[in-house]
């Protein structure tokens, strides 16, 4: 069997494997930032370089396949300074980097984290920037916050890769280098379908969930919860953003396996009804021809005499009931329980039938 | 979906046929995205140039409504040119000799006459599928709204039966759910003829087996479906609960639908708005909705997972279990619902179910299982079929083709069909007032084709009268070749164009579906009625 040996410890693996994979499958903290695991390794960012025995220079481990015999060290003296001055690199033309609100994105701090754990403040070296903020774009979901993007092309590659939308894409080269859409315009006049790919996978937060950030200024951290987006047939796993006892956000969850990692546009941003004005607080009645509020007790004694008497009147057949699509199985259950054991028939549906 | 999401990445011929799946189930078609990339072939059938129809290898844009014609044709195709899976049918199927027969006649020039795609095309779409080492088929309402929905599935199922395309990675005849629990629904119950888990309440095993667990009396005749229901407001049906849809907006032909709520005693309704049809109600209970409730959905490749609750809901809204368990008390059914949580109704349903025997509200944590899941020990089910049919060969069957329940005519001389956007889900209870889809579709659009703008002395942009037997709306006007010459497309999300006022000619006899897909209109400049 082929094997590799990483800082020492000698493991097998599998073709097509590549140093990085093996290495943190043996959690080895190798710093990446053009690494997104849905994509294709792309090898922009360098930090992810390994010493390879037998090579002359470092390595990027995320494009470099494992090999039998190969030995390599993924945190010699030397490849942690080579990695603190590319950081220092790329700190000094992001010098915001810190100060980036995690409601930006899923992947929005891994910039910020990485310049703690390098000490890079941006003060090695001072010069120019690359990428131009797009503040005409005033588009209500996606923030185009270019002045802190670093060309990890995370975003196009997501767009591309995974979307199949080829909505955005990279223009110029060097300190030039922007990321853009055809004819440099606007969001809405692209190929995009604002699913908030490209947000959730930027790791500078140059790319920023609009609807979650009206939430930044609001004192507390924000807090998870594990849920199913409430759209369609699919499924995908999301996390539901709380901060102060409310929604702020949705983020896809990398690991929702029927998504892994995907949403469209109404799972990404189509969740502040929940918290609309227009949704009923408190049960209503009718009286004189008109709905007024009412107390749970006489709602519900109202709702059952109306069945009562029409079971009276009419008989039981007389009696029907529509369970939701939309609403989870204890629903649906409880609805076809009413009818069945409330009223022995079979009068029940879902409205799968339009 | 007989087969999992993960395996859409796998198929080297995919067929897609009445769906818009990009904008309808968008992550779903990423997986399709992938298998294109990576060599896929994918045949799009489709009247409109659908975002699918464009990445198209092969777009066979039938008249709406002719499906059986084009699989009819397809299959004919298939036993002419000895492209079936011999060794399939011996062993895992019944009725071919009968199926054979039937298609004789059913030939691509018969099927081009009707369904208006190039016989060639069709011979080549033939040709695609059963030459697929692993051909998947995947469909949404495009097959099933219409009054020959039942006919539909079963002419894909012929197509699938004839070339082994099932019960292998890769393959399969996959209907694409539409809504997020809409499985779940039907999984727990709320069908006129079965039972949860599928157990038809015909059945004296299954009718022993629910009344013995609830302690109480059941009908041994089947219920009757919404559709009829409906029909029989005012006549034999007087009182109904409707949870958690806005009947008025999204079912066909609007008005009868007012009509038929208005002529009950007594309407219930449990809804997190007051839509279209609360207002009709004589009683509303305010719901707790998503990100206020736990729970559990079953998306449309039968993965059974937990949804939780993140906030509370707004003012004194309940999850509708409760809402329904107040109801029962205070008619004196109180003992038949005696649940703390959502995990206690849950893990009831896994009691009584079939499909979920193996399934409690603890095990499905982390959404591991497809089901059946029969036993504690099972794995759960991600591919159906693998050695056998439910009823164990699978049977040919020879649907032949009917028109519409409306086709066109001097006085409405277009085709409607209707679908959804993107941006927006149903009747916009949700994305209606959700900023960010609001602005991206902000009003609906009539997708005209240029050519029939100008002959129908339509303006791009401008307002047209649309009519149909039953109803007519103004609508604006948005010229395209997505649609083709003489058919026309919108959405029914909007309530300021009513759409479903002139829907609702016929419904398939078997399921009761309404024929939203097809809809003969006339299309005239609105002129003064602006």
């Amino acid at each position: 069997m082929s094997t590799i040996t990483i800082d020492g410890q000698s493991v097998p693996f599998e073709d097509g494997e590549t140093i990085y994979e093996v290495s943190r499958r043996l959690e080895r903290d190798v710093p990446t930032l053009c690494y997104d695991d849905r994509l294709e390794a792309f090898g922009a960012c360098r930090l992810c370089v390994v010493e390879l025995e037998g090579a002359r220079n470092p390595v990027a481990s995320c494009t470099t396949m494992a090999a039998d015999g190969m030995v390599v060290r993924t945190a010699t003296e030397a490849i942690e300074r080579h990695r603190k001055t590319l950081m220092d690199l790329v700190v000094s033309e992001n010098p915001k980097g810190a100060r980036i609100d995690p409601l930006r994105g899923l992947a929005s701090q891994e910039l910020a984290h990485l310049a703690v754990r390098y000490e890079s403040d941006g003060s090695r070296f001072v010069g120019k920037q690359s990428g131009t903020s797009r503040p005409d774009d005033t588009n209500p979901m996606i923030l185009r916050d270019y002045d802190n993007c670093i060309s990890c092309y995370r975003c196009v590659r997501v767009c591309a890769e995974r979307e199949g939308d080829y909505a955005i894409s990279v223009a110029n080269r060097g300190f030039e280098t922007q990321i853009t859409t055809e004819f440099a315009g606007l969001l809405e006049d692209s190929d995009c379908t604002f699913c908030g790919q490209c947000v959730q996978t930027c790791p500078t937060g140059a790319l920023g969930d609009l609807r979650s950030m009206e939430a930044q200024d609001q004192p507390g951290e924000f807090e998870k919860t594990r849920s199913i987006c409430p759209y369609c047939g699919v499924g995908c796993s999301v996390d539901i953003l709380t901060k102060n006892e409310k929604i702020v956000g949705v983020q896809p969850a990398m690991d929702g396996p029927a998504n892994l990692g995907a949403l469209c546009v109404k799972g990404q941003f189509g969740w502040d009804w929940v918290d609309s004005d227009e949704r009923l607080t408190q049960p209503l009645v009718r009286k004189d021809g008109k709905l007024v509020p009412a107390s749970w007790e006489e709602a519900w004694e109202r709702a059952a005499k109306g069945f009562k008497s029409v079971v009276e009147k009419h008989g039981r057949h007389a009696v029907y009931a529509v369970a939701s699509g939309r609403a989870p199985h204890e629903s649906a259950y409880s609805v076809q329980k009413f009818v069945r054991y409330g009223f022995g028939t079979n009068y029940v549906d879902n409205c799968s039938r339009a | 979906m007989s087969n999992p999401l993960v395996d859409m990445e796998k198929p080297d011929v995919i067929f897609c046929i009445g769906t818009n799946m990009t904008e309808t189930h968008p992550v779903a078609a990423t997986r399709l995205k992938t298998a294109i990339r990576n060599g896929a072939t994918l045949i799009c059938a489709d009247p409109r140039k659908i975002p699918l129809a464009r990445m198209a290898d092969l777009h066979l844009p039938l008249r709406v409504g002719s499906d059986v014609a084009l699989l009819g044709a397809m299959a004919h195709v298939i036993v002419r040119d000895g492209l079936t899976d011999e060794a399939f049918i011996a062993e895992r199927t019944e009725g071919y000799d009968a199926l054979v027969k039937h298609l004789e006649t059913m030939t691509p020039e018969w099927a081009e006459g009707i369904c208006g795609v190039p016989a060639a095309d069709i011979e080549r779409a033939a040709h695609l599928y059963a030459g697929a080492e692993r051909g998947a088929i995947y469909y949404t309402l495009g097959i099933t709204e219409h009054i020959c929905g039942v006919d539909n599935v079963q002419s894909l199922s012929n197509l699938v039966l004839l070339t082994g395309n099932i019960g292998r990675e890769g393959t399969g005849i996959n209907p694409m759910r539409g809504q997020n629990n809409i499985q779940g629904a039907g999984d727990a119950g709320a069908l006129p003829n079965n039972y949860p888990g599928f157990q038809p309440v015909t059945n004296p095993a299954n009718q022993a087996k629910f009344a013995q667990a609830w302690g109480r009396e059941v009908d041994l005749e089947l219920g009757i479906t919404k559709v009829r229901a409906l029909e029989q407001c005012g006549e034999s049906i007087f009182a109904m609960l409707i949870c958690g849809e806005n009947t008025v907006v999204s079912d066909p032909d609007r008005a009868h639908c007012e009509h038929a709520l208005d002529a009950l005693e007594h309407l219930v309704v449990i809804d997190m708005f007051l839509t279209e049809t609360a207002e009709r109600a004589d009683v509303v209970f305010p719901a707790a909705g998503w990100g206020e409730v736990d729970g559990v959905f079953t998306n449309t490749e039968r993965r059974v997972q937990r949804v939780r609750k993140a906030v509370e809901p707004p003012g004194s809204a309940k999850p509708d279990w409760e809402i329904i368990a107040g109801i029962a008390r205070a008619m004196g059914l109180g003992d038949g619902f005696p649940y703390q949580s959502a995990k206690d109704v849950f893990n009831e349903l896994c009691q009584l179910s079939t499909t979920y025997a193996g399934l409690d509200w603890d095990r499905i944590d982390k959404g591991e299982y497809h089901w059946p899941v029969p036993d504690r020990e099972h794995p759960g089910t991600p591919i159906l079929h693998l050695g056998e049919f439910p009823r164990g060969r699978g049977l040919f069957v020879t649907p032949g083709y009917r028109d519409p329940a409306e086709t066109v005519s001097d006085d409405y001389p277009i085709w409607l069909t209707t679908g959804r956007r993107l941006a927006h889900y149903h009747t916009r209870t949700m994305t209606g007032r959700a900023k960010g889809p609001d602005w991206l579709v902000p009003e609906e659009l009539l997708e005209v084709h240029p050519d029939d703008v100008q002959r129908l002395s339509l303006v791009d942009g401008g307002v047209a009268l649309m009519k149909s037997p039953r109803g007519e709306v103004l609508i604006k006007v948005k010229a395209t070749d997505q649609s083709p010459r003489g058919t026309v497309f919108c959405s029914f999300s909007f309530g300021d164009v009513r759409v479903n006022d002139l829907t609702g000619a016929g419904y398939d006899p078997i399921t009761d579906t309404a024929e939203l897909k097809v809809c003969p209109v006339s299309v005239e400049p609105a002129g003064a009625r602006v």
